[in-house]
């Protein structure tokens, strides 16, 4: 699946910032580590505060803390803030010769859909800061893939 | 979405121990099943325990449990397959319980990782579960034991 643009700056900014909830962060030096725009970081990070997620801290020296429970708040909590990874509910075609098809598809795509809702919901942020720190991709690029079966 | 409650932190100084089942356990492990999900399942925990209880380690089959002062706080169960489906022998862990009001609190990872301690006793480097996909509460707490996705997808088909 992708993310759009604001869902992944703003899994960018609240994982920067949890990885240590004391530490301050402005929207220029999370922008500058991660390589995206600091305007559109900074609109991201206003609607990361509205949810409690981030704490603004203004003035000299001011920037961005985070906020919340690292081991309550899971990836799904962040992502839904900006948008909607359920599973599809738009309206089935009108014709109803075309409308096993379309129940058939979306059967198939509802499967998807609750594979990656419930692994959203399951990852912690701070599961995901012990992944980061694990680094599993590292070996996963050194041995390739065992075929079983 | 689904949360759960933290839970208050208890006063207790030491850990309940985690030792392999005995006979004496089971209605413990049936009591603290009964009290969390709610159904009963007797003969299922006493059949379980006949196959899985009193192992020593290094077995292939583990049957483990936290007690303190006599009360069954959590239990893991488990045991090491070998080939099915073409997987070289591995850990597979079918049930995990901890008393509710003693969740978070470290418990259920001691318990894994005690498990995850007798499977690389009997030689296996990679330990296994399933989850249903809306339990989010034992989902997340294998994710947080470092767990991701198999390389098996899970099929099924009604046969009414």
């Amino acid at each position: 699946m992708r993310l759009q643009k604001a869902t992944e700056i703003a899994l960018y900014a609240v994982l920067e910032l949890a990885i240590d909830p004391e530490r301050q962060l402005t929207a220029v030096e999370i922008a500058e580590k991660y390589g995206i725009s600091t305007h559109h970081l900074a609109k991201v990070l206003r609607d990361l505060g509205r949810g409690g997620l981030v704490d603004s801290v203004r003035g000299v020296g001011g920037g961005y803390r985070f906020a919340g429970d690292a081991r309550r708040l899971t990836l799904m909590d962040v992502i839904s803030r900006f948008e909607d990874v359920s599973a599809d509910t738009d309206e089935l075609p009108p014709q109803e010769a075309g409308q096993e098809i379309a129940r058939a598809l979306r059967f198939v795509l509802t499967e998807l859909d609750m594979q990656t809702v419930a692994t959203l919901r399951s990852i912690s942020l701070s599961t995901m800061l012990k992944l980061i720190a694990r680094r599993p991709w590292a070996v996963a690029e050194v041995k390739p893939g065992r075929r079983t079966g | 979405m689904q949360r759960m409650t933290r839970s208050p932190r208890t006063d207790r100084k030491d850990p309940a121990p985690i030792r392999p089942a005995t006979a004496a356990d089971v209605a413990g492990v049936i009591a603290l099943d009964h009290e969390v999900t709610g159904l009963a399942k007797p003969a299922y925990w006493q059949d379980l325990f006949e196959r899985y209880g009193g192992t020593a380690p290094g077995d292939t089959r583990v049957f483990l449990v936290a007690e303190t002062a006599g009360r069954i706080d959590g239990f893991i169960v488990g045991e090491v397959r070998a080939w099915e489906f073409g997987s070289p022998p591995s850990g597979w862990i079918f049930a995990v319980q901890v008393r509710s009001r003693l969740r978070v609190q470290g418990l259920g990872s001691r318990l894994f990782g005690a498990v995850c301690d007798s499977f690389r006793a009997a030689g296996v480097d990679r330990v296994r579960t399933m989850v249903a996909p809306d339990n989010t509460e034992i989902h997340s707490f294998f994710r947080s034991q470092g767990m991701m996705a198999g390389p098996f997808i899970e099929l099924e088909m009604r046969l009414d």
